[in-house]
């Protein structure tokens, strides 16, 4: 039986979504590109997981196994929904360069995974605790690759300038690559790297093994 | 509860039937509840954007450079209705209230346009559309249009702004568009956007001219100072750009709101 810290805290580093299970890649390419969108995607994403296994394991007993895929659909579905309605409420203009992908976070495989995997299985507090989890790691690896981005892409963080652009006079040449989604994807390699040099447990066993090349000698 | 009751049809049912009640119950709610909140954004958003293609707010800023917020900003603007055929301002709709895109998609209120009027991919035409009018110390100083037309995915939706001789373009900003990023989607490009003050939006017999060209044609030429580099790598997005201008500056658009202004003035 997992302990309440353990199922908050492993998968920030241990069985982080993005770095081990490699879900959820989509929307941490698209909005990567400045940290105010970051921040918000990884609080909406945070609530909705958290708020959806909750709901799913309160019900978990009477879900019938059949439709239950739907059910947990539907009640993701809502709840992005009301996000997606409280952020054109409130933060209007992150809204707005969020667009579709607040919507997305219905078929963000984080969600569901954890609802599949974890709510149908456990009680209402600790899949609370586990979807607030997987938020969090899905938050730290987003936060660091817009640590990255921003700052080389725009030379900016939340918008403020850190480092003084050539076009405005300072010495930063931009890297416009780093504003572009696969910059991403070299981003998110390097930290998954990174995550399992430092955690080699991690490192998935090879499939295959390349056999040394001994044609050329038989030619010989 | 035991697993064949679990699956049996009659819960299967009482479980879909009530999850999908509360789940519509908790959307709807907040769909209510938060509506004020988003139609007051919308409609500072709105603002802004008119201010943007008049080229009096910086884009990314919310105050000018003396510091004056929208809403003092767009005080300045007269909001009239016009009415489309004639040209004329009328008093058939409230302009604070009138909404020109919910008026389009209405028989009552709007028109089918055919296919050689239809440059711009409307469809339908609303009979009344809302210009914005900045009166100066001589007259008229700046008219801004709301104009939409299709691109290559979408209808771009933006303002046009011109100044009071209405012919001379003063800035175009889109404040919604599904064109591709990096591409159709420079349409909101700053550096593209300022190629367009100083066009002539018309060509000597009045007609509408405005060219987005690869080549420009040389410097201090006639066709020069109707054209604006398009941008490259969409071509149909550049195509959409242009029909609407042109559709929206011609006979079935403001041209004669404009003429009747020139008239007046």
């Amino acid at each position: 039986m997992a302990t309440q810290k353990e199922v908050l805290l492993d998968p920030v580093f241990n069985n982080n979504p993005i770095a081990l299970q490699v879900l959820g890649i989509c929307s941490a390419l698209a909005v990567t590109v400045s940290m105010t969108t970051t921040l918000v995607m990884a609080a909406a994403v945070t609530a909705v997981t958290a708020l959806s296994n909750l709901s799913i394991a309160l019900i978990r007993n009477r879900i019938p196994t059949n439709i239950r895929i739907i059910v947990q659909m539907t009640i993701i579905a809502s709840l992005v929904i009301v996000v997606d309605e409280v952020l054109q409420a409130y933060a209007f203009d992150i809204s707005k360069k969020l667009s579709v992908f607040v919507g997305l976070i219905i078929t963000n495989c984080i969600v569901m995974g954890r609802a599949e995997a974890f709510a149908m299985q456990n009680g209402p507090w600790l899949s609370f605790l586990d979807g607030v989890g997987n938020g969090l790691g899905y938050s730290t690896i987003l936060v660091l690759v817009a640590l990255i981005r921003e700052p080389l892409g725009a030379g900016t963080l939340m918008g403020f300038e850190i480092l003084p652009k050539v076009t405005d006079g300072g010495w930063y040449q931009t890297n416009g690559l780093l504003l572009l989604a696969p910059s991403a994807f070299f981003i998110i390699g390097g930290l998954i790297w990174a995550i399992r040099a430092w955690k080699p447990a991690q490192v998935e066993r090879a499939e295959y093994k390349i056999a040394p090349n001994v044609q050329y000698r038989g030619a010989l | 509860m035991s697993s064949s009751d679990r699956d049996g049809i009659k819960n299967i049912l009482i479980v879909a039937l009530s999850v999908c009640l509360v789940c519509s119950i908790i959307v709807s709610g907040a769909a209510v509840a938060l509506k004020p909140a988003q139609a007051a954004n919308k409609a500072l958003d709105r603002k802004e954007n008119i201010l943007r293609a008049a080229g009096m707010l910086p884009d990314g800023a919310i105050v000018d450079a003396q510091g004056r917020s929208v809403d003092e900003l767009f005080s300045h603007f007269e909001v009239h209705a016009v009415e489309l055929s004639t040209g004329e301002f009328t008093d058939a709709v409230d302009p604070a209230t009138y909404e020109p895109l919910k008026a389009a998609k209405d028989p009552k209120s709007s028109r089918p346009l055919s296919d050689e009027e239809d440059i711009a991919t409307l469809k339908r035409l609303e009979r009344y559309s809302v210009v914005y009018l900045i009166h100066g110390e001589s007259g008229i100083d700046r008219i801004v249009l709301p104009v939409r037309g299709y691109g290559l995915w979408g209808t771009l939706y933006g303002y046009l702004a011109l100044d009071g001789d209405g012919e001379t373009i003063r800035g175009l900003a889109f404040y919604e568009n599904k064109e591709t990023p990096g591409l159709g989607g420079e349409v909101t490009n700053p550096n593209w956007r300022a190629l367009w003050p100083g066009v002539d939006a018309f060509d000597d017999d009045g007609m509408p001219a405005v060219q987005l060209v690869k080549t420009r044609s040389p410097e201090g030429s006639v066709a020069a100072s109707h054209e604006v580099d398009a941008l490259s790598g969409a071509t149909l997005t550049t195509r959409g750009v242009q029909n609407l201008i042109r559709f929206w500056t011609g006979e079935h658009g403001f041209g004669p709101f404009l003429k009747s202004l020139k008239e007046a003035a």
